[in-house]
């Protein structure tokens, strides 16, 4: 690898000449840039560095974050760390999960027109589309389930003709599956009534009173589940 | 040109021919877990954290004579960025019962326990300093402990904190830390939290130090789950956040209480005040100090703001002297070096192995052992590979997971890893990535009691920030549930000490105390801090910066 070879970045039109290799987010930094917005998690997680870019010779907008794709020589960029997309405000504990009800939070998602913008849009790869779809006919599984991994950068909302805000119902539509729909897990229950009752107070008592020399045996002692 | 070859240049591919070779054999063999004494020797040789030259007494202050990383010393022993006089505290811009400052895990959870135990959402302030959730909470991959299994005990998760934490942790911390785990998923699951299932029952794995499988997770976006859900929550109750509003000093009153804090606009640079009868300070860790010059796991506003703020106010704070770096970072490809590879890789049956393609380590050790042997085979076994960058690391065998658990296992449970890589054209479920330790984990910071108070009256701490819970090492899985245990806990002191607090005159004269002992103490003026972003734009431009006079 040629350590100094350089590529030119436009940075919302202007150009920066950069070491390749680096990240869009490390290049504008390189270029004298400092973050305040439009630099979160710094590694694909938070969704604050939604960046919409072009190649030169290219009429295509892309979009992407800034903090894990790579720059490339004759990228014109420009980020878009907030959206101002509508989020319903709900009782959770009011809500009775129908087919109808994310429609009722979002009658916004009837409108869809299946131009299937949003998928193209998204930087985790997500079918958007078709969460959007299975939401219209309240289809909270398959919702949860298509939008899992959604960070919530609001690129597809940007994109969407038909204002929806994609990312704000899949959130909605999850939250109804984790509290009603996904299956209660007995040992949970038993487990905070054994506490409640005080069943583990004496060994933890016990293990509390111990000195670091008592401990440290005991802690050899222990089983490791999973090795022989 | 390298020529490359699926992600790798060809002269990896050498290397990683070898990792498939072994890759059979190894499916059901691993190397046995260290004894104490081996981990003893390895931890002294090799790990940074306990290179001496990397630490030093912190000369001013309640931990004064205290060892720290020196990057912490540094900002302790830096002066203050305001001079108090150029304040006016007279002007209130926020009167509130609680103000939590930072907008991640441990404060979103702590203003909606506050607003539970009865302070009106009006009287509730999150003030952060990105966007609210940008922290290192949404980054968590890997997952939240809970003893909840008939196998399980909260007595085996306490022996496991304890151990795992060196035997240094506050007793009473680590009880409450294991036994309000079943209470905090119980209330997850009530927000909608959904977490991985199997055939009716949690999907359980292990982690590095625990005796038993009980990490719960969603997928590898645990923090991202509960933290949108817990966002989702405060907007939905109406709790007023303010973005890009980093806290810069905390205000006391003229009786010695913590009061609030002087707050910075990020983006107009103008300052404001929050005043508060309760102050609960969940800023996090400090990563972006990069200790001893490693990358870091670490969100971009780890800077340690917390603890320099609390210092000059006069709390203390226990096992800063240890610093958590995480077994396996990125080391290749350039552009992700330092970011998390999570150990659910290795709890999922991920195995380490060196150049040659063979194991060196029992994949689960506590995370310092594991670090530290890792560093050993890159040193001096010299059986590390070089990146084209000339990063050393080893490989972690990800296509043997699916040999164990069956095709389509690192999709299913490991995701964000493989859209990760597959960016950079690499396919984990194919090929092994390279990987070395990266700083990850603050493990002590300020003291705070069960009911999450420090020992200044009026200041709360939960997260990250605070310390004593896990102390000398963390495990996973363990950060996640601190910050929920011990934000609940602060939401409902903090509402608790509200209503009976009566708040007197705001003053900053702490800070000039702080000032004056730094001088007395003949401490030149090289800094100042709290630091809020780290400096990451080129030697060169900074060089010709100017800083026009209007
Ligand atoms: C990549 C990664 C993976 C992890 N994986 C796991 C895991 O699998 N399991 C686990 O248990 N733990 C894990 N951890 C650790 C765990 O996520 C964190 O320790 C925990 O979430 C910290 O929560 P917190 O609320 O204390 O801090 P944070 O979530 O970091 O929140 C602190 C907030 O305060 C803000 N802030 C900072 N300074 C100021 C200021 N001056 N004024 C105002 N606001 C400020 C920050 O910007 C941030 O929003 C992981 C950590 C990382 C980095």
């Amino acid at each position: 690898m040629a350590e100094t070879e350089k590529i030119t970045i436009y940075a919302m039109g202007k150009a920066y000449k950069v070491p390749a290799g680096l990240t869009i987010m490390s290049a504008l930094e390189y270029a004298g840039y400092q973050y305040i917005r439009g630099c979160g998690c710094r590694s694909g997680y938070c969704g604050g560095c939604a960046t919409i870019y072009r190649r030169e010779g290219d009429y295509k907008l892309y979009t992407d974050l800034a903090c894990q794709t790579p720059a490339e020589d004759g990228m014109y960029l420009v980020q878009l760390p907030f959206v101002p997309a509508n989020k319903s405000i709900y009782d959770l504990d009011k809500i009775e999960p129908m087919e109808t009800t994310l429609v009722e939070h979002y009658p916004e998602i009837v409108k869809c027109v299946s131009c299937n913008t949003c998928t193209k849009a998204c930087p985790q790869d997500l079918d958007v589309m078709y969460f959007i779809q299975a939401a219209k006919i309240g289809d909270f599984k398959e919702v949860a389930e298509l939008s899992f991994d959604c960070i919530q950068c609001g690129l597809c909302a940007v994109r969407c003709p038909a204002d929806i805000a994609h990312y704000h119902v899949a959130q909605l539509a999850r939250r109804i599956y984790g509290k009603f729909i996904n299956e209660k897990v007995e040992q949970l229950t038993k487990r905070l009534n054994e506490i409640e009752k005080g069943v583990y107070d004496k060994e933890l008592n016990k293990l509390m009173k111990m000195n670091k020399a008592m401990l440290e045996k005991a802690y050899k002692k222990r089983k490791i589940e999973g090795t022989k | 040109m390298i020529e490359m070859i699926d992600g790798y240049p060809k002269y990896m591919r050498e290397s990683i021919k070898k990792v498939e070779e072994t890759r059979q054999d190894r499916v059901d063999k691993l190397p046995k877990p260290m004894s104490m004494s081996e981990r003893k020797k390895i931890l002294n040789k090799f790990h940074p954290d306990f290179d001496p030259k990397g630490k030093r007494k912190v000369r001013t202050g309640p931990n004064k004579g205290d060892i720290v990383p020196n990057e912490v010393a540094d900002l302790l022993e830096a002066y203050p960025s305001i001079a108090p006089k150029d304040i006016d505290l007279s002007n209130i811009d926020y009167d509130v019962d609680v103000l939590v400052i930072g907008g991640g895990m441990a404060g979103t959870v702590a203003a909606l326990w506050a607003l539970k135990e009865g302070i009106k959402k009006d009287k509730i302030l999150i003030t952060t300093k990105l966007r609210h959730g940008d922290s290192n909470s949404i980054k968590a991959q890997g997952g939240i402990q809970c003893a909840d299994r008939e196998e399980d005990s909260p007595a085996m998760h306490y022996l496991d904190v304890i151990g795992g934490g060196h035997f240094a942790n506050k007793p009473e911390l680590a009880r409450a830390l294991v036994t309000d785990a079943p209470k905090i998923l119980d209330w997850h699951e009530d927000l909608g939290v959904m977490y991985d299932r199997d055939n009716g029952k949690y999907l359980e794995l292990s982690g590095g130090g625990t005796s038993r499988f009980r990490l719960h997770s969603a997928k590898d976006y645990t923090g991202l789950e509960i933290m949108r859900v817990l966002r989702d929550e405060s907007i939905n109750q109406g709790i007023e956040v303010i973005e890009f509003a980093s806290a810069i000093e905390l205000l006391l009153d003229d009786g010695g209480k913590v009061a609030g804090a002087l707050l910075y606009n990020m983006e107009t640079e103008e300052y404001s005040i929050a005043r508060a009868k309760s102050t609960i300070l969940a800023t996090g860790g400090f990563g972006r100090l990069h200790i001893q010059s490693y990358p870091t796991t670490n969100h971009y506003g780890a800077t340690a703001d917390g603890l320099v703020m609390a210092y000059r106010a006069g709390a203390n704070f226990v096992d800063m002297d240890t610093v958590q770096y995480h077994p396996t970072g990125a080391a290749y490809p350039e552009q992700i070096v330092g970011q998390l590879i999570t150990e659910k890789v290795r709890g999922l049956g991920g195995q380490p192995v060196n150049k040659d393609g063979k194991q060196f380590v029992f994949p689960l050790e506590p995370r310092d052992v594991e670090a530290a042997a890792i560093i050993r085979e890159c040193t001096e076994r010299n059986k590390g590979v070089k990146s084209p960058t000339g990063m050393v690391g080893i490989w972690l065998d990800t296509p043997i997971i699916e040999i164990i658990h069956g095709k389509g296992a690192v999709k299913e449970n490991l995701h964000a890893i493989y859209r990760m890589y597959e960016r950079f054209d690499i396919d984990v479920t194919k090929d092994p990535i390279l990987v070395f330790p990266t700083l990850h984990y603050q493990n002590g910071g300020v003291e705070i009691d069960v009911n999450a108070a420090t020992s200044v009256a009026g200041l709360f701490a939960a997260g990250e920030v605070e310390g004593g819970v896990h102390g000398k090492n963390r495990l996973m899985g363990n950060s996640l549930l601190d910050c929920n245990v011990f934000g609940l806990r602060a939401g409902i002191s903090a509402a608790k000490h509200a209503k009976k607090t009566k708040l007197g005159k705001l003053t900053l004269q702490h800070v000039e105390k702080y000032t004056k002992n730094l001088e007395k103490n003949k401490i030149k003026p090289k800094m100042r801090s709290p630091m809020l972003l780290p400096e990451y734009r080129e030697e060169d431009v900074l060089a010709r910066r100017l800083r026009l006079s209007t």
